[in-house]
Parts: structure tokens; C-alpha cells; sequence
């Protein structure tokens, strides 16, 4: 075939206009993919399901509890098993107060400790540190729960407590928090425990998010005449700080449902909240945990039920007011993202 | 106190450096370095060594060289950016800015870089603050001036950059909003605001379109007027455009970078004296 043959031929519509061999293979019936596209659709729906159906089932057991006492349920502090009186006020409230103690004491210590290992250690000591500091969070509850009961509380009685009495009480308002005598299992010991288990979690993430910060942030404000510490508080941290609230909010999602470090060094009393963190208290959980084996009669059952009810609520609006916050920031910081 | 008054090494006179001829020059206003015998490591791996250059007051010297040479790691020996990070950087030799070394015994690396500025590769505005707070986050690292000085650098500083006309009605708007020659031009505003004496460009433009890379070219040739300018680049035609003095590195078979040829811009380009850069200019390799 001459050049000019085959010109002709791709020039001449009746050689190229009309449909080819087939090369399409219609599918018919139902694939692999589509087996694993359902499977996964399963698995994605199952796990709020699981969060749905436990909700439920937990306001069902609570609801004659809930019924009978109403909006009082929440905020009455009267606990008594013996008249049926059921208020989970402050359960609600050591619940609370352990939690945000925890949070002031470890977000400042965890990101500090983030902040040595991901800026300062050098290096034969990073991974060290880190590991260390992860440990704890492979420590088991209990282990906590013994090490406060025989170890912590007894210093928190002879020692920290007596010296915060005469530190901060004196002082207006703050100095409210530490009145009255100290008894070592309360409220503040259990922010302190909370606040150590809480630790690796907020470490870890925060070392994560900072070593997410890029070098040249850093190395900006270092050419800028910045000293380390300086780079690091005025490019490194703001770059984070989305981060590191995400992994101190992660932290308060832990100390709100941990039960039973807490439980051993709380008190586990529900006298009237005083206001101060030197009184012995209960949380949501550590009522729970200490209470549901004596619950015999049906009224005490469905008033437990309802304190874990309220726990789950709480745990969720904290987790969705975090959430919202984070969001929030992370917009601010997406609206100015890097449009390099 | 004015910004020339403070060098480093305050404790050393001035050395008049008669033999360079350049004391004249400095009381001129420019400030000039004089690189020696300069090595750099990461480790124990030497990157470039027996670098010497003579940095000219109020011009701009360009680094050239095909990838691998050591260009960046030279710019950053020359505000001892090189020594930050991690492992064991180090760097060998001596650099002068205006006759004090700036590796000298008991010089702080931070208060060297206060008057020698840098410009990164990839534009790295602060994304946490305003355009206004990007430009005086260096002057606020120093002291606390007042609102109005703070007002005036910024003005200053931006007109400078050639951004303020683009940027003036959204000062507060965050410095990651703007375009990436806008982020690059706020960097070079932000590293002027120091008044530094040298401005360090490390592939300035390599980020960046055709455009916003005419823009920061042109700023360099005003610039310089003003301040005396080294920058890397991987641009031979940029170096042609923006440099009076030109430095062409390249890395041996050691992968260590050494200074090939060094001298006036023009010369280097039209009539080079080493093989290897003409063979590198005239694109027969890098």
C-alpha cells in the first residue's frame, strides 16, 4: 500500500465511520464490588447504630427514674435510695469539676512535655521520652486507683492540700476552691488522677501536631532574629493550636467517663456541693460503679440507669461543643490556608 | 539608636578592612560581607567548602548552579541559618559582615540574623496573623513600640515590598489570604522591617508564576538601591536580569559544592573564564 493508498483510506469515511469490534463486556448480576461496597456501607452504619440502640435502651431503663423526679433529676442534689429521692446534681457537678481540673492541670504539663520532646530533647532522648510518657496510657485504670488510694492520697492530705489552704485560700474568689479541712479523698485529688491519666493522650497528640508544623514556620521567625523559645511561641504554637485543643478536648472526653482511678480517691460522698475542691464528691461514673450492686428496687435501678443516660449526654455535648470550636478555628485557619 | 550603629560583636571596633577597600564604602551606607575559606557539614558529611566571596555593598550578588551544588546551604551559612535543626551542622572559615564575624567567639546566631534578613524558597507568611502582624512580628520580637512607629514600619515596609497599594484596605485580613507572589512580597516586607543590613533571597521565585517573579525582580533592582542583596537562584536568566555579581557553584564528584567562578554578572555570562561555567551557561548540563 502506497502512502497515497492510505491517505485515501483514513480520508474515505466508509473505512472509519462505522462501529468496531465490540470491546465492551456488559457486567451483569452482582459483583465483588459490590459485595464489599455493601460491607462497608454496614459496617459504617453499625457503629452509630450501636450508639443509637444504647441510648435508647438506657433512657427505656431510666425512664420510670426520669418520669418521677423530671427536670429535678438534674437539679436536685437530694440522693436517697432509702426515701427514693433521686437528684444526680452532684454527680453531674464532680463529674464536671474533676474533669476541667484535670484538663487545667495536664494541657499545660502535656504540651510542655509535647513541646521538649518535639523541640528540645535531643534526639537519643525522644524516643525515650515519648514512649515513657505513652506507657501511661497502657497503665490500667486500677493501677492508678491503688497508687491514689495508698500513695497520692496521703500526700494530697499531709501536704498538697495544706498547702494550697494557706497559698490560694486566702485569695479572693480562686480562694474559695481550697476551704475546709483536708481529707484527701476529694474532689481535687480526683482532678489530680484524672489529670495524669489524661497525660499521654494530650502529649501525643499535641507531639504529633507540632511536628506537623512546617520547618519553614519556623525557621521564618528564626530569621526574623526569634530566639528558639520565641519561634516556638510565636510560629509554632499558633500553627498548632487547632491541634492542640483537639488533643486537650480528646483528654476531657477520657477524665469524663474514666471511673475507676476516680472512684478510689473521690470519696464517693454526695453531701451538698460546697464549692470548695476540698470536699469529698462523687462522679457519674463512680456513682455508678459503686451503686448498681446495691440498686434493689426498680425506682434506685432506673435512677442509676438515668445518671448513665446523663453521662452519655454529657460526654456528647462536650465532644460536639469541642467539635464546633475546633471547626470553627480550623476555618479561620482554612479561610487563610496556604494558597501558595 | 539607629539600626547601623548596632552591629554584632559591639564589643570590637570597626576594623577598617583597607586592603578590600570597602571601609569607604561602608561609612557610604552599604554593608558588605567578605566570606573565607568557608565549609559547611550536616553530620559529618561536608556539603560545600573553600567558599570565598567578597558580598559588594548596595548590589546584588546571584548564586547559580545546577542542583545538589550547595547554593542554599552557602546562603544559609551567611546568617548561621545553617547551624538550626537537627544533627550536628557546622561551618567552618569566617564570614564578615562590615568586618565583625558573625561565627565569632560569643556571637549569638539570633542577634546576627536581626540584621541579616532572610527570604525563603516557598513564601511562609505566618497564617495565624494579620498582614499588618506579619510585618512588625519581627520588630515586636525586640521591643513593644508604640501603635504609631508600629503603623509607620508597616506603611513603610509594604511600600517597600511593592504590596501596600494591594493590601492596604485588609490589613487584617490573615497574611495566607494573599496570592503567593503577594506571600512572598509580605515575607520580603516582613524580613525588611528589620532594616536589615543584608537580604538573603533563597530561590525567592521558585515558587512562583511568571508574573509575581517579574514583580519581585523588579522589586530586587529597587531594592538594592537601598540594600545590599544575595540570592540564590536556579534561573540563569534571573541571575542575568537582577545580579551585578555573579557566582557560579558546582558540586565535584565528592558531592561537595566548591565556588567555580565569581565576578561581575555580565562578564560571567559573556565571557566566562572556566570551562565549566560556560559549558553550564550555555545549558550543556545542569
Amino acid at each position: 500500500m502506497t502512502t497515497r493508498d492510505v491517505e485515501n483510506e483514513i480520508a474515505s469515511p466508509a473505512s472509519w465511520n462505522v462501529q468496531g469490534p465490540p470491546i465492551f463486556a456488559r457486567r451483569g448480576g452482582v459483583g465483588a464490588d459490590d459485595v464489599f461496597k455493601w460491607l462497608v456501607y454496614i459496617t459504617a452504619f453499625a457503629v452509630p447504630a450501636v450508639l443509637v440502640a444504647i441510648f435508647i435502651l438506657l433512657v427505656i431503663d431510666a425512664w420510670p427514674a426520669l418520669e418521677r423526679f423530671g427536670l429535678g433529676f438534674v437539679t436536685s442534689s437530694n440522693w436517697d435510695n432509702v426515701k427514693e429521692q433521686f437528684g444526680s446534681l452532684p454527680y453531674i457537678y464532680g463529674t464536671v469539676v474533676t474533669s476541667l481540673l484535670a484538663l487545667l492541670i495536664a494541657t499545660p504539663v502535656g504540651v510542655g512535655a509535647a513541646i521538649f520532646v518535639t523541640e528540645y530533647a535531643p534526639r537519643p532522648l525522644r524516643v525515650p521520652v515519648s514512649f515513657t510518657i505513652e506507657l501511661l496510657a497502657a497503665i490500667p485504670s486500677i493501677i492508678f486507683g491503688l497508687w491514689g488510694f495508698f500513695v497520692l492520697t496521703p500526700v494530697m492530705r499531709s501536704t498538697v492540700e495544706p498547702f494550697m489552704k494557706s497559698a490560694v485560700g486566702p485569695l479572693p474568689v480562686i480562694g474559695s476552691l481550697f476551704q475546709g479541712p483536708s481529707v484527701g479523698k476529694d474532689l481535687f485529688t480526683g482532678g489530680v488522677i484524672l489529670s495524669i491519666m489524661i497525660l499521654p493522650t494530650i502529649v501525643s497528640i499535641s507531639r504529633e501536631v507540632l511536628l506537623a508544623v512546617p520547618t519553614m514556620q519556623r525557621e521564618g521567625m528564626l530569621a526574623l532574629g526569634a530566639t528558639r523559645w520565641e519561634a516556638i511561641r510565636e510560629a509554632v504554637i499558633p500553627y498548632a493550636r487547632v491541634g492542640i485543643a483537639g488533643a486537650a478536648i480528646l483528654g476531657l472526653a477520657r477524665a469524663l467517663g474514666e471511673t475507676m482511678a476516680v472512684t478510689m480517691v473521690i470519696g464517693n460522698s454526695s453531701r451538698k456541693i460546697t464549692g470548695s475542691l476540698l470536699t469529698p464528691g462523687y462522679t457519674m461514673a463512680s456513682a455508678i460503679a459503686n451503686q448498681f450492686t446495691e440498686a434493689d428496687n426498680p425506682l434506685y435501678f432506673s435512677a442509676i440507669v438515668g445518671v448513665a443516660a446523663l453521662l452519655l449526654v454529657v460526654s456528647a455535648i462536650v465532644n460536639v461543643a469541642a467539635r464546633l470550636m475546633i471547626w470553627q478555628i480550623s476555618r479561620g485557619v482554612a479561610k487563610g490556608g496556604n494558597r501558595g | 539608636m539607629t539600626m547601623s550603629e548596632r552591629v554584632p560583636g559591639t564589643n570590637r571596633a570597626t576594623q577598617p578592612v583597607t586592603d578590600q577597600g570597602y571601609s569607604t564604602l561602608e561609612t557610604a551606607g552599604g554593608h558588605w560581607m567578605q566570606v573565607t575559606d568557608v565549609a559547611a557539614y550536616y553530620g559529618d558529611r561536608m556539603a560545600i567548602s573553600e567558599i570565598s566571596m567578597t558580598i559588594k555593598p548596595r548590589s546584588t550578588t546571584a548564586i547559580i548552579g545546577p542542583s545538589g551544588c550547595g547554593k542554599s546551604t552557602f546562603i544559609r551559612c551567611l546568617n548561621r541559618m545553617h547551624e538550626v535543626g537537627l544533627g550536628n551542622n557546622r561551618v567552618t572559615g569566617s564570614v564578615l559582615l562590615d568586618g565583625h564575624d558573625i561565627y565569632g567567639r560569643g556571637i549569638d546566631p539570633v542577634q546576627v540574623r536581626r540584621y541579616i534578613g532572610m527570604v525563603f524558597q516557598r513564601p511562609n507568611p505566618f497564617p495565624s496573623m494579620s498582614i499588618y502582624d506579619n510585618v512588625v512580628a519581627g520588630i515586636k520580637l525586640t521591643r513593644s513600640p508604640s501603635r504609631t512607629e508600629l503603623d509607620e514600619a508597616v506603611e513603610r515596609c509594604l511600600n517597600q515590598a511593592a504590596l501596600w497599594d494591594e493590601v492596604k484596605d485588609k490589613l487584617k485580613a490573615s497574611g495566607a489570604s494573599l496570592s503567593g507572589g503577594q506571600q512572598q512580597r509580605l515575607c520580603i516586607a516582613r524580613s525588611l522591617a528589620m532594616q536589615p543590613h543584608i537580604l538573603l533571597m533563597d530561590e525567592p521565585c521558585s515558587a512562583l508564576d511568571p508574573i509575581a517573579t517579574y514583580k519581585i525582580e523588579t522589586l530586587i533592582s529597587e531594592l538594592k538601591r537601598q540594600y545590599t542583596i544575595v540570592i540564590v537562584t536556579h534561573n540563569m536568566q534571573q541571575a542575568s536580569r537582577v545580579a551585578d555579581e555573579t557566582a557560579f557553584f558546582l558540586a565535584g564528584e565528592e558531592r561537595v559544592g566548591k565556588l567555580v567562578e565569581f565576578g561581575p554578572t555580565n562578564q560571567l555570562f559573556t565571557n566566562p573564564t572556566d570551562s565549566r561555567t560556560e559549558a553550564y551557561i550555555t545549558g550543556r548540563f545542569g
